[in-house]
């Protein structure tokens, strides 16, 4: 049993912290994993990506192949029809909504909601207004790692709480007490989107 | 034990492991994790090994050179550019030899993520004549740190590790090996190996000429070649460094046609000659140029080799999984297309940074005298080229605003303005600064100074605080000097200055000087956390 997960985002948006805490929480499940990030000059304001891969065997390649990620899990709208090629026919695209406009030519909020809503598989939650909410607006990373909790196979909710405590234990309880409301408050909206 | 580790950082950790006294590097994409992981590790500060940044990647290879000299284990690091950089001394150390074990490890960057070019490094390692090895996977990239000092110290030579960014900057769990002490201080046994008159130069190139054989076969034996087989012979498969994964991901129950994974180089030349014996054609998968696959080619194209070269991979570009499934003719089941309305998301200057300011008040005093004289350089500033400001004309390798401003001005092109960053100038802009001064070329240069290295992380720039003392140890004038703070307030005299100086027809350096925004946010976070403790 394999999961491919295309992270997409921003540079500077944390999505090497999503990365982190399902890798932390993937590793203390004795999962094999591999993480390729982007560092260096695109990290400045530009399109990012992560291929985060687990299984219960051992990998080989660092990259996904096109059509084979089961979920393209991405912290801004624009940046999650960026990689559609990788994304399998029963792949999910979970992403954030809230656009990060830097560059001129980026398109209407309308135009990329239709994109997206043409896929078959989407879950497009806010993130930006549940992390507002929370009181905590950096933790909207933390949200759309929630809301993509139920895509991840081998790893449960106890576990990525786990993973997270370990990753932010340096930073004191508060701070890994914000970032796992921001996972349950993910998760919560997420659950409750397919039991209707 | 066990680590999760970016490629980058097992090289790191092997090094450490395989008893390292020291590591010099220029940082550069994608190699600075190696020596910043050196940095940070507790062990290698306890031990009090070397790591240091270098001014650039030259005085790094000289020094790693010279630990060496003294008996102690080192290691230079770099991305692919830099090694042009350091190439005199690195031609050259393969000529002297080591005394203590010297790992070259040069990061290449095909698809130029964050580069000038994607030049392939083992063609350097084959021009100096040394061992390259070349990781296919993390935990080869610790073991082969580890076995590249001894290696080394076998025979004597410096021994390149390759690998390229998807494998520097990709994480996975690493087994580490216990750790093996330092090397200690001990000279050359001779002491005229070092002195490279051209005597000594011819006896001891014949020596190094006379290692090649024992290097090949060190890799027809070595643990990181392996000759796979395979029941389908209509073709053989090479496939070099981090191919191999992408080939193993392609048959996860195991390859049908034979196989020779090929980790450390020369060629083993064993194994290849019996794959190309038993097999029909070759296919040659490599993540750079088709070196190897014009090697067994040939001129003469006496060999059946499919590869880069005949378009069964792409020519250019970093190699994926995709690619080598077409190669080898199986099926790639491609998603939905990127929808049109997806612009692309180049990188930017951070908000608030002090280039913003540089450049609207170049733009504004150059309107007259029109586009096309800046000469620019390597940093975050390359971006000036973008959106809005368009701003630089130039960008070619490190230091070259300056010297290319000054031959333009030769040529006519009066004024020239070169623009380059703090570290860039300490790298390589001093020198071609002393040729603009022997001069009294009419150029400006504006070293727009943020006190960072700041596109590879900002580390710390060897230029901190003493720009216009170099400069006037130089030989500018004192008065044609000036440091100023480039924030929206200080734009028309920003301006005004530039104009003034443009009109001085000799060297001139303005210094608009402010701390990088993002350094400046970490530096306040590490005071914080040092006051909390």
């Amino acid at each position: 049993m394999k999961t491919d997960i295309i992270l997409a985002g921003v540079g500077g948006q944390g999505i090497l912290s999503i990365a982190a805490a399902i890798g932390t929480a993937a590793l203390n499940n004795e999962l094999y994993i591999k993480q390729a990030e982007t560092h260096g000059m695109s990290q400045r304001g530009g399109a990012v990506v992560s291929h985060l891969r687990i299984s219960d065997k051992p990998i080989y390649s660092d990259l996904i192949s096109e059509g084979e990620a089961d979920l393209i899990l991405a912290v801004e709208p624009l940046e999650a029809l960026r990689y559609l090629p990788y994304l399998a026919t029963k792949g999910y695209i979970v992403t954030n909504t809230t656009p990060f406009v830097n560059i001129p030519d980026y398109p209407t909020a309308e135009e990329i909601m239709k994109q997206l809503h043409q896929q078959t598989h989407l879950v497009a939650i806010d993130a930006d207004k549940v992390a507002e909410d929370l009181g905590n607006k950096l933790a909207s990373n933390m949200v759309m790692l929630g809301a993509a909790a139920r895509f991840l196979n081998h790893i449960d909710l106890t576990a990525l709480e786990k993973g997270i405590a370990e990753l932010f234990s340096r930073k004191g309880e508060e701070v890994v007490k914000a970032n796992i409301d921001a996972i349950h408050a993910g998760k919560t909206l997420v659950d409750k989107q397919f039991q209707d | 034990m066990q680590k999760v580790l970016l490629g980058a950082e097992a090289i790191a950790q092997g090094a450490i492991d395989g008893g390292m006294s020291g590591v010099y590097a220029y940082p550069g994409t994608p190699s600075t994790e190696i020596t910043e992981y050196i940095q940070s590790n507790k062990y290698a500060r306890e031990q009090k090994l070397h790591s240091m940044w270098s001014t650039n990647e030259k005085t790094a290879m000289e020094s790693a050179l010279g630990m060496a000299y003294a008996g102690k284990r080192a290691m230079v690091c770099m991305k692919h550019v830099g090694l042009n950089v350091a190439a005199d001394c690195f031609m050259n150390a393969a000529v002297t030899g080591v005394n203590g074990g010297m790992i070259v490890t040069v990061a290449d960057d095909p698809s130029m993520h964050s580069s000038q070019n994607e030049q392939d490094s083992r063609y350097y390692g084959r021009f100096a004549q040394i061992p390259i090895l070349e990781p296919s996977n993390q935990q080869e990239a610790y073991d082969m740190a580890y076995a590249a000092f001894d290696l080394s110290e076998e025979f004597g030579v410096p021994v390149m590790i390759r690998i390229t960014t998807r494998l520097a900057h990709s994480r996975a769990v690493v087994q580490l090996s216990p750790v093996r002490s330092q090397n200690s201080l001990k000279l050359p046994d001779d002491p005229r190996q070092f002195v490279l008159l051209p005597n000594i130069a011819r006896k001891q190139y014949r020596k190094l000429l006379a290692g090649q054989s024992l290097f090949e076969e060190k890799s027809n034996t070595s643990p990181f070649n392996q000759y796979h087989e395979g029941t389908d012979k209509t073709m053989g498969i090479i496939a070099c460094g981090i191919s191999m994964n992408y080939l193993m991901e392609k048959f996860p129950e195991g390859c049908p046609y034979p196989v020779v994974k090929v980790s450390q180089y020369p060629l083993p030349r064993k194994l290849v000659t019996r794959l190309s014996e038993e097999t029909g054609y070759l296919l040659v998968l490599e993540e750079g140029y088709p070196i190897i696959e014009e090697l067994i080619k040939g001129y003469l194209e006496k060999e059946q080799v499919k590869g880069r070269l005949d378009g069964t991979l792409p020519r250019d570009g970093e190699l994926n999984p995709d690619h080598v499934a077409k190669a080898l003719g199986l099926p790639v089941h491609k998603g939905n297309d990127v929808p049109s309305l997806v612009a692309n998301r180049p990188p930017a200057l951070c908000v608030g940074c002090s280039h913003h300011d540089v450049f609207k008040a170049l733009n504004e005093a150059l309107k007259e005298l029109g586009d096309g004289r800046v000469f620019s350089d390597i940093g975050c500033y390359t971006m000036g080229a973008l959106e809005p400001y368009h701003s630089i004309n130039t960008c070619v390798d490190m230091g070259a605003s300056i010297t290319m401003a000054k031959g333009a001005a030769d040529a006519g092109l009066i004024p020239a303005i070169a623009l380059i960053g703090d570290s860039t100038f300490t790298h390589s802009g001093i020198t071609g600064l002393l040729d603009a001064v022997v001069e009294n070329s009419p150029i400006t240069i504006i070293i727009s100074d943020n006190e960072s290295t700041s596109m590879t992380g900002g580390q710390e720039s060897s230029a901190k605080g003493r720009i216009e003392a170099i400069c006037e140890g130089v030989g500018v004038l004192s008065g044609h000097i000036h440091v100023v703070l480039p924030v929206k307030k200080n734009h028309e005299s920003l301006v005004k200055l530039i104009k003034d100086e443009l009109n001085y027809p000799g060297v001139s350096v303005i210094i608009p000087r402010r701390i990088c925004v993002q350094k400046n946010r970490r530096d306040i976070k590490i005071k914080q956390v040092a006051k909390s403790i």
